[in-house]
């Protein structure tokens, strides 16, 4: 466990740098994180950020990859609505790094 | 997404036995469980105050129940056939990751406090007292062994090092020190149902999704059903079925399968996980635990067959302890095997011929398998010598039209390990899982260079995902790696469109 302090707030964050309370998320924090992985988050970004944190709240869990696709595909074209348009977001994979900027816990299990 | 560092193994000729680098993976271990991960599993929260004795006592407790795990330790010869045989020894060259070596660190231990010449003249067989530096080093090695059991292949007295590497981790449990990736899985078991912690509301999205999906690719309505009493077959699949590509191609294929067969079949939410980390920890209490789950989601739906998909470890259990965990399953048909294998079920319906292949589907395609240790080294399928070995790559062959084999000393009961099984496909041990992948990434580069392969299928979750990580530090692409029915799924010419 550790700490990060954005805005001169302290919040705390596992070994992996994963929000320890999900319900400390602001955007600034997201921000705060991916800039220290060398990501600078553009309004793309955000929009899977928004849909992950959305879903989450609905379901207690992060969308299953093709979940994630459908839907940006329905929302944002069918150009964007594949694993590849993520990736190159998400260069670490759109479950695990896009999970860590929304605030949200890191998929476990054989993934 | 901290950067590591390090360097990735270099593909040449021929696989060389590296020379030995003295402490090369010292720096390698898992994150510790936190507290309230351990109590979930009843292990203690941290380590003890009389750690040693507890930990004296537990190798006593073991090698009381195990036999085998007594006599492995008391076998070894030092011929050295296990030297060279490890993939995490191949891509790493530490020593200690040479098998024999392995062993020793419980070895050295064990003569120390239960045997006659280690009690009286430790110097003379090696034997040493048990101390915090031996358990730390226990924790970062026994971290370093993927449990797939290919050096026993070639021990001459069949020395099986994952069976000591369990028992190390339950050592290691019981004393308070637990790896943070598997208990916290475990933990999720109990709580959620599977390994994800996908709730059972997800779960019916993802499937209704999955269905949709498949209508609007093939214009027919193939079901995903959930919780369905009174069907007659159950599937349970590893959870990251529900979540994972390549996976959930694989999971379409399956249901496509049960579809065109016109078989009346169920997920269920309670048991929504065929993985059960209980064996990577080595513990007998946990292990049967999360297998009564399948048990009682078995009786509760009242169905008459269990189909586990493409799960390694699972199918490990499954095939050889399930009904000592959770049997007896007098319950079920005994027609058919108890329980089968979705390769089996739908080898079998190609066999029969009540489901039509469409090969050149595939024809993008020239496609290797890969092997996945617990199926291949501890299992079989069908009812011959080797059906674990041929059955997979039937179903292949008759899904796809381009097939070749890797080189047989890395195929079969010789099949190199993905790099990421027995519990350590997490991300605080990329450095080893990429250089574990090594043996394997040369066979297949072989294989892309003398025949064209452009894909390689697998039936283990833990493959599928390990693959697609390391595929980029080999120069591979992630899409490289298929599940085995996403080949069938591709291949299969369903009821409506006859």
């Amino acid at each position: 466990m550790g700490t990060i302090s954005v805005n001169g707030q302290d919040v705390e964050v596992d070994e992996e740098g994963y929000l320890a309370n999900l319900t400390e998320w602001t955007k600034e924090i997201g921000a705060y994180m991916a800039k220290a992985d060398d990501c600078e988050l553009a309004d793309d970004h955000w929009e899977i950020i928004s849909f992950l944190r959305e879903y989450y709240e609905e379901y207690q869990i992060a969308p299953a990859v093709r979940v994630l696709t459908k839907a940006v595909g329905k929302k944002l074209g069918k150009d964007k609505g594949n694993s590849k348009y993520l990736y190159e977001l998400f260069p670490y994979g759109p479950a695990k790094q896009a999970c860590k900027y929304a605030g949200l816990p890191k998929p476990t299990g054989c993934v | 997404m901290a950067k590591v560092e390090f360097d990735v193994p270099e593909i040449k000729e021929f696989v060389e036995v590296p020379k030995i680098k003295d402490g090369a993976m010292a720096h390698s271990s898992p994150f510790v469980a936190k507290p309230d991960h351990q109590k979930a599993l009843g292990f203690p929260g941290e380590l003890v105050e009389n750690w040693e004795d507890v930990a004296i006592g537990k190798m006593g407790d073991l090698l009381g129940k195990y036999r085998s795990f007594r006599v492995f330790l008391d076998i070894c010869v030092k011929c050295g056939a296990c030297t060279d045989k490890c993939h995490y020894y191949l891509g790493t060259s530490d020593p200690k990751n040479m098998p024999v070596a392995r062993q020793d660190l419980l070895r050295r231990v064990y003569r120390r406090y239960f045997t006659l010449a280690g009690k009286w003249f430790p110097k003379l067989v090696g034997a040493v007292d048990l101390n915090k530096e031996v358990l730390d080093e226990w924790y970062t090695y026994y971290h370093q062994c993927s449990q797939c059991r290919r050096c026993s292949v070639f021990c001459p007295y069949g020395i099986d090092t994952a069976e000591i590497s369990m028992a190390a981790r339950e050592i290691l449990d019981s004393v308070g020190v637990g790896q943070k990736y598997c208990n916290e899985i475990i933990g999720k078991v109990y709580k959620i149902g599977n390994n994800l912690g996908l709730p059972e509301p997800a779960l019916l999205d993802t499937l209704e999704g999955l269905e949709e999906d498949i209508e609007d690719e093939t214009g027919v309505t193939v079901k995903l059903p959930l919780d369905q009493e009174g069907a007659d077959i159950l599937l349970v699949t590893p959870s990251a079925d529900f979540f994972a590509e390549p996976h959930v191609d694989g999971l379409m294929g399956y249901a496509k399968v049960f579809h065109a067969a016109g078989a009346s079949w169920t997920l269920s939410s309670y048991a929504s996980e065929a993985g059960n980390f209980g064996m990577f920890i080595g513990s007998y209490q946990n292990m049967r635990e999360i297998s009564q789950r399948i048990r009682k989601a078995a009786l509760d739906l009242g169905v008459k067959r269990i189909v586990f998909g493409e799960c390694g470890h699972a199918w490990r259990i499954a095939y050889s302890f399930l009904n000592t965990l959770a049997g007896p399953f007098d319950f079920l048909d005994k027609n058919y095997p108890v329980p089968q294998h979705i390769c089996e079920y739908t080898y079998d319906l190609i066999q029969k011929g009540a489901i039509k292949l469409d090969k050149e589907a595939n024809d993008d395609m020239v496609v290797t398998y890969h092997d996945s240790c617990n199926v291949a080294r501890a299992t079989r399928m069908g009812d011959k010598p080797g059906g674990q070995f041929s059955i997979p790559r039937e179903v292949i062959k008759a899904s796809c039209n381009h097939f070749y084999d890797m080189k047989r000393d890395t195929i079969h009961e010789e099949t190199f390990c993905c790099g990421g099984g027995g519990g350590l496909l997490t991300d605080d041990l990329l450095e080893l899982r990429v250089k574990g992948a090594y043996p394997r990434m040369d066979a297949l580069r072989k294989v892309v260079e003398e025949h064209g392969v452009t894909h390689m299928a697998a039936i283990c979750a833990i493959c599928k995902s390990q693959f697609s990580k390391v595929y980029p530090y080999y120069g591979f692409t992630l899409d490289q790696i298929v599940s085995l029915h996403q080949l069938v799924s591709n291949a299969i010419v369903l009821k409506d469109e006859q």
